[in-house]
């Protein structure tokens, strides 16, 4: 049961941005700049590195839902999410994307992990500036957000199905343009 | 150094928003709705919790200029200094440190927050609301404190530098830059 009363029929992060709008549209805005915005890293790339955080981070919602997304985005290669999860050194993803993924762990356990060394291998791997600030932040804000939904206790049912589906449809049409549903069924309901 | 080429004389954050403006606009949003706008736990207290919180991450940055503000709203910079040091003995009030107990969890990990531990502050009149906002607030700050740090930002240690934006962040918010006016030694 979550720790405070939210609103009925939502799961997960969608239940707590329902119950406080006013701080949901930032926190909608910022995933979608960071996580489908212009970059030079697809949004298959950033999704994995959100979904390896949050498992990091042991965050049930957040790592189903991240990884729904990056398998819809990456041609609905599940396996491949799985392996970056369980062992990201031996996944089939770029050497300069493992090497992102070094620095978000990094950053998951606290910012001054990240050393000049990390972010050296990864600009030799061909990493921008602008891939290993939006890196950092990826994690960090995932280090938000898996606090978030776990710190409310959120109900985060256990259903493939379910992530799957919505996971196809964020990967479509973007977390701000989502969001507008379930906000808006909330705010009526009050 | 940072770790990339960050705008140079920008302290902690700064630096990190004026290299992604794209990112910068929700996150100085954010800060601004859980810090700044009404609500009925003061910005003082508000400015508290994000200080706690940036204290327990270690963030030299985020805890000196949020421990500026909160004193900026406080009149009072030994209660900061004793809020980081033993927040139990502060003179705040119960349901304060109740929420500071909270926050505190969410900075280990979401899971660490137990029903007791929401019980508690509930039954010292916090509401729904404010336990959002406290869960919220901490764990914003376990973001923002991994990415001041996270990207290795330039943390001057000049304590009038900080007492300038505190009374700054206190009064404008956190919509602007805080850095403009300020001398940076």
């Amino acid at each position: 049961m979550p720790h405070i009363e939210l609103p009925d029929g939502l799961f997960g992060i969608r239940s707590a941005m329902a119950f406080r709008p006013e701080t949901a549209k930032p926190l909608n805005e910022l995933v979608e700049v960071l996580l489908r915005g212009p970059s030079s890293l697809t949004p298959g790339e950033r999704e994995l590195i959100a979904t390896y955080v949050s498992y990091l981070n042991d965050c049930y919602y957040c790592q189903t839902i991240h990884g729904a997304i990056a398998a819809a985005s990456l041609n609905d290669d599940e396996e491949l999410v799985k392996r970056v999860k369980a062992d990201f050194q031996h996944a089939d993803i770029s050497d300069k994307l493992k090497a992102l993924l070094l620095i978000a762990s990094k950053v998951q356990k606290g910012g001054k992990h990240v050393t000049a060394e990390d972010v050296e291998q990864a600009r030799s791997l061909g990493a921008t500036d602008v891939e290993i600030h939006d890196t950092v932040l990826i994690a960090a804000a995932f280090c938000m957000y898996n606090r978030y939904v776990d710190g409310l206790a959120t109900v985060q049912p256990h259903d493939d199905e379910m992530y799957r589906a919505r996971g196809k449809r964020v990967a479509r049409e973007g977390y701000v343009t989502v969001s507008t549903e379930y906000l808006a069924a909330a705010t009526a309901g009050r | 150094m940072a770790h990339i080429a960050i705008p140079e004389g920008l302290p902690g954050i700064s630096g990190g928003f004026a290299f992604r403006p794209e990112t910068a606009k929700p996150m100085r949003e954010l800060a601004h709705i859980l810090l700044h706008e009404p609500n009925s736990l003061a910005p003082g207290e508000r400015e508290l919790i994000a200080t706690y919180v940036s204290s327990q991450n270690d963030c030299y940055f985020c805890q000196t200029s949020h421990g500026a503000a909160a004193a900026a709203h406080l009149g009072d910079d030994e209660i900061v200094k004793r809020v980081k040091a033993d927040f139990q003995h502060a003179d705040i009030s119960d349901k304060l440190k109740a929420l500071l107990v909270i926050a505190g969890k969410v900075q280990q990990g979401g899971k660490h927050v137990t029903a007791e531990d929401v019980q508690n502050a509930r039954d010292l009149g916090a509401s729904d609301l404010e336990i959002h906002d406290t869960v919220l607030i901490a764990a914003a700050f376990c973001m923002y404190n991994r990415y001041v740090d996270g990207l290795g930002t330039w943390q001057p240690r000049d304590e009038s530098m900080y007492a300038a934006m505190g009374k700054h962040l206190a009064t404008e918010g956190y919509r602007k830059p805080s850095t403009e006016n300020v001398e940076v030694a």
